[in-house]
């Protein structure tokens, strides 16, 4: 491919920016429009390409990808008017007289650099609160997922006004180019290794950046459940979210020691429903998206360490990529599945005399980007909420949070800064700005020097807000 | 470089604390803001003279600026913390019912604030304040520019806070790089673009969240004004540029944009105000801080020096090296690619810069980098409304300076090169918090259609589910919709 002109493109949308049009509600209303039909009029091909990338189920790729996106899309439009309004602030009696408002303002030209494991999602999402705050675009999809980089290249060229958004297919060299020019908002979705170099890259322009990483997220088992309503939620969340590869998949499981044989037996039991006896034979798991990522897991479940454990699944076909839905027993806590982000098929169970436990071994790591609990005990319940720190945790279901578009969707620590979904996604995308309006009366000479006794007790008594104080000092009581 | 003394210790107590979970609770948090009161309450009298050994600031200015800031953003806190502290409920779709959605803030942990010299005892303690709200531990560096507040709020602060959560660490650049180096949960830094980059920088390896506060040049408007109005303005105007900290201030009045024929009245007009705020001789400044030091002192004299730039100066341009005094000073239209024009001036020089139409003003502040704030004098509402809609910046306050940083209701904070981030009342709270998304389901009510194996009847009800389409979905599930009848196989 061509090499592109990162700077020449930086510069055309920034005219494009700075000519005001992006900023109109009705370019941003015809622009999500333009998303919506584009989603719509190509569902097939987009699923052919997810398919072709993933050999993600058709329903998977619909459900989790497409309906998505479509949803947060509708939203945005229904919405818009009312997030693009001024919000007005109540204002004290200190700046009286006067009117306050904070009014959302695009910020400019933004980067959003998606991942490889939802690629259409992960790649328009981002692009919907850009667009619905106003921004114009460079969409720079992963090279990982070919097929979907390049439908999402020729679909947004076809749809959407070009002048203000832009995709830019690449690798690293393309991505380096990219975080080389001065953005106003850099949003990115991948891993902490890549998500610190793009924030030093941006450090250089002074560029917010919205970090989208991952981390190890557990599930706490607990006992008094209904079992198999608790073992389908959690399959549903690891491998019916693109066989594991997904930021929000469970990637351990912590139960007790009593427990753990009935939810390894429930857990078999379910996902031999879901995936028959040989899961190699289904149509409903993606596979491992290439062989890097295919070698790493392999990696994993070969060490030494872990090897034995293997209690359920484990087979491997390198050749179609594919890796068996696999549960490991009682991994040590120094291997090295237990200290990545597994992000794939691999469920490790580790178990411990009370739950309690639990809680240290996940406050022992890094803060993760989810955390479900699975329990009807409503002090553990509370126990969890107020302890466990995670960009989003959810009791008693796995990864639904992320389809609540009034929760913020975002990491925190390890698992990234900032955060998107809905409404949030307009506000990470826009600058608030704050608008204080006054009128030239009312002035008061204690602002001004020269400075005297009496000034500094009057203004004590205006920061203070107390009416009687300024009273006083105002008829000279004081 | 010498180790700080003690940092590992510090920090792993400062750790130990926040896991204990003492900093959490609401009765921890309103002690500490309290005692925040009583230090400033206590001591007014010992933050005014470190105010006045450090830059010369006048007690109402440091009243005003400083401990007024304080106490009232402090007593905002204290009686807002535990409203703000609340899980706030998110609306969810019928779908996921029966499940409960929340919004929960939690402290981040333990948070790194560096201030800066000019407004050196609010600058340290509002952000301070704002952490503590929200929970956190905190390492306080104070500017060391500014070494007598530094060391007032160093050896004051542990006999006020809990010491095992809020601890104050005194240094220069060599202190400041050993803290960068740690892992914070939280960096907020107030100063200069060219440190911001640096401190952003240090914050990527641990990916570690920041707030920085910068400056820029903040322009202001001036439209023609009945004369009642206009003097009003003028009296604003110089409250705005002279008043913080002789000019020392991120959001004090950079430069001003008139039209032409406005330009000679106003000159007068200031020049009156000059002499009615400060006096006349150079030798009486009591009203006017000084420059915070020598560095600074050459940095700004310099600005004067370009021939062309001095022989704009219409008002001023002397001053006293030996006590660090520059007069109040008016340029009219030094030459825009004089460095007075170019960098953020920071000192008590005022460039006029005049233009044709008034309007032309949109385009000179959008061809400079994103200033923290602009002030507008018009009464001109569709211009206002321009400004307002085609300019960018922190803030925009009409017919006003400076007191945009009194209103707690409003998030204060840059954009583009003047920063990001926000803080102020409730944005304080927020900036220090995480967001945490909290869904609760039980298990009634399971959805069959969202598990494999997948078929075309799940498909269709995942559909239908996504449009919120209800009565398709009543349809689906009775078997009205013929269609999928047959294919329906679980």
């Amino acid at each position: 491919m061509a090499f592109f002109d990162p700077t020449a493109t930086v510069k055309e949308l920034r005219g494009t920016f700075d000519s005001g049009k992006t900023k109109s509600y009705e370019w941003r209303v015809s622009q999500l429009k333009a998303l919506l039909k584009l989603a719509s009029f190509h569902e097939k091909e987009i699923i052919d390409a997810l398919h072709s990338d993933l050999s993600k189920p058709e329903l998977e790729s619909f459900l989790f990808e497409i309906a998505l996106m479509k949803t947060g899309c509708k939203l945005a439009l229904k919405e818009l008017r009312s997030w693009m309004a001024p919000e007005k602030a109540k204002t004290s009696m200190t700046t009286f007289p006067s009117s306050a408002e904070i009014v959302p303002e695009p910020l400019g030209v933004v980067l959003v650099i998606s991942a490889w494991n939802y690629p259409f999602l992960l790649s328009l999402d981002p692009v919907i609160g850009a667009i619905a705050a106003g921004n114009t675009v460079v969409l720079k999809p992963s090279e990982i997922a070919p097929a979907t980089s390049s439908v999402l290249a020729k679909l947004l060229g076809q749809y959407m006004d070009c002048s203000a958004v832009k995709v830019i297919e690449g690798a690293v060299p393309e991505t380096t180019a990219l975080l080389e020019q001065k953005w106003d908002k850099i949003l990115y979705t991948g891993n902490g290794k890549v998500g610190r170099i793009v924030m030093s890259a941006a450090a250089k322009h002074l560029t917010p950046v919205v970090l989208e990483l991952g981390g190890k997220s557990p599930v706490i088992v607990d006992s008094d459940i209904d079992l198999k309503v608790s073992a389908r939620r959690i399959i549903a969340g690891k491998w019916g979210c693109n066989n594991g590869q997904a930021c929000i998949s469970p990637d351990y499981i912590i139960t007790t020691k009593d427990y753990v044989s009935e939810l390894i037996d429930a857990l078999s039991s379910e996902l031999e429903k879901f995936y028959g006896k040989d899961p190699f034979k289904s149509d409903d798991l993606s596979r491992i998206v290439n062989s890097n990522h295919f070698h790493r897991l392999c990696k994993l479940l070969d060490d030494d360490k872990v090897s034995g454990k293997i209690v359920h699944g484990g087979q491997k076909d390198i050749t179609n990529l594919k890796i068996a839905p696999t549960l490991l027993l009682d991994v040590p806590e120094d291997s090295l599945i237990m200290n990545e982000e597994i992000f794939g098929p691999l469920l490790p169970i580790i178990t411990v005399n009370k739950l309690e436990e639990s809680f240290n071994i996940i406050k022992s790591k890094e803060k993760p980007l989810a955390a479900y609990l699975f329990t009807n005990n409503k002090k553990l319940k509370e126990d969890f909420i107020s302890n466990i720190s995670a960009g989003g945790l959810v009791v008693n279901d796995t990864a639904m949070h992320v389809a609540v578009s009034t929760l913020p969707f975002g990491g925190v620590g390890e698992s990234g800064m900032g955060a998107y979904h809905g409404k949030f996604s307009f506000d990470t995308f826009s600058h608030q700005k704050a608008v204080l309006l006054r009128s030239f009366a009312g002035d008061l000479a204690a602002r001004y020097p020269p400075y005297t006794q009496k000034k500094q007790k009057l203004l004590r008594a205006l920061l203070n807000g107390s009416l009687i104080g300024i009273i006083r000092v105002l008829l000279g009581w004081e | 470089m010498e180790e700080l003394a003690g940092l590992t210790q510090s920090l792993g107590e400062l750790r130990e604390t926040f896991k204990s979970g003492k900093t959490r609770g609401v009765e921890w948090r309103k002690a500490q803001l309290r005692a925040i009161l009583k230090l400033v309450e206590e001591n007014e009298d010992k933050i005014f003279d470190a105010l006045q050994q450090d830059l010369g600031k006048h007690p109402v200015e440091s009243y005003r600026d400083e401990v007024g800031i304080v106490k009232k953003s402090a007593s905002n806190s204290l009686e807002s913390v535990q409203k703000w502290m609340a899980p706030k409920k998110g609306h969810l779709p019928l779908l996921l019912f029966p499940a409960t959605a929340e919004v929960l803030p939690e402290p981040l942990g333990l948070v790194l604030i560096l201030s800066s010299w000019n407004f050196p005892i609010s600058l340290s303690l509002d952000p301070v304040i704002g952490a503590i709200s929200a929970g956190n531990t905190v390492v306080l560096k104070p500017s060391e520019l500014a070494p007598a507040c530094s060391s007032f709020l160093a050896n004051t602060i542990p006999h006020y806070l809990d010491s095992q959560a809020i601890k104050v660490i005194e240094g220069g650049i060599d202190a400041a790089e050993q803290l960068l180096q740690q892992k914070w949960d939280k960096i907020f830094f107030t100063g200069s673009p060219q440190v911001g980059r640096v401190i952003m920088s240090a914050a990527a390896k641990h990916l570690t969240p920041v707030t920085l506060e910068l400056g820029g040049k903040c322009p202001t408007i001036l439209d023609s004004l009945p004369d009642s109005d206009l003097e009003v303005a003028i009296k604003r105007i110089a409250g705005g540029k002279w008043g913080p900290c002789s000019g020392q201030a991120c959001i004090g009045i950079d430069y001003i944009l008139v039209e032409q024929k406005f330009a000679s009245i106003l000159v007068e007009l200031l020049k009156k105000c000059i002499k009615k705020f400060y006096g006349e001789s150079m030798e009486n400044l009591k009203n006017l801080c000084r420059i915070v030091n020598k560095h600074h002192f050459n940095r700004v004299c310099n600005l004067l020096e370009d021939p062309s730039v001095s022989a704009s100066i219409v008002h001023g341009g002397s001053w006293d090296e030996e006590n660090l005094m520059i007069e109040p000073t008016i340029l009219l239209d030094p030459p825009l690619d004089a460095d007075i024009m170019t960098e953020e001036i920071f000192g008590p020089l005022l460039p006029i810069i005049t233009l044709n139409k008034i309007e032309e003003s949109i385009e000179f502040i959008n061809s400079r980098p994103k200033p923290l704030a602009i002030y507008a004098f018009t009464k001109n509402e569709r211009f206002k409304q321009k400004l307002l809609s085609e300019t960018s910046s922190g803030s925009i306050t009409f017919n006003d300076a400076m007191i945009q940083f009194l209103c707690d209701v409003l998030p204060f904070g840059g954009v583009g090169r003047s920063g990001f981030g926000r803080y102020h009342g409730k944005y304080s709270f927020d900036t220090f918090s995480h967001e945490k998304a909290v869904l609760h389901r039980n298990f009634y009510f399971e959805l069959e259609p969202r598990y494999p194996p997948w078929n075309n009847f799940k498909l269709d009800f995942i559909k239908l589910a996504y449009d919120f389409n209800y009565l398709g979905l009543l349809l689906l599930l009775s078997g009205l919709r013929r269609i999928f009848r047959s294919k329906r196989s679980n």
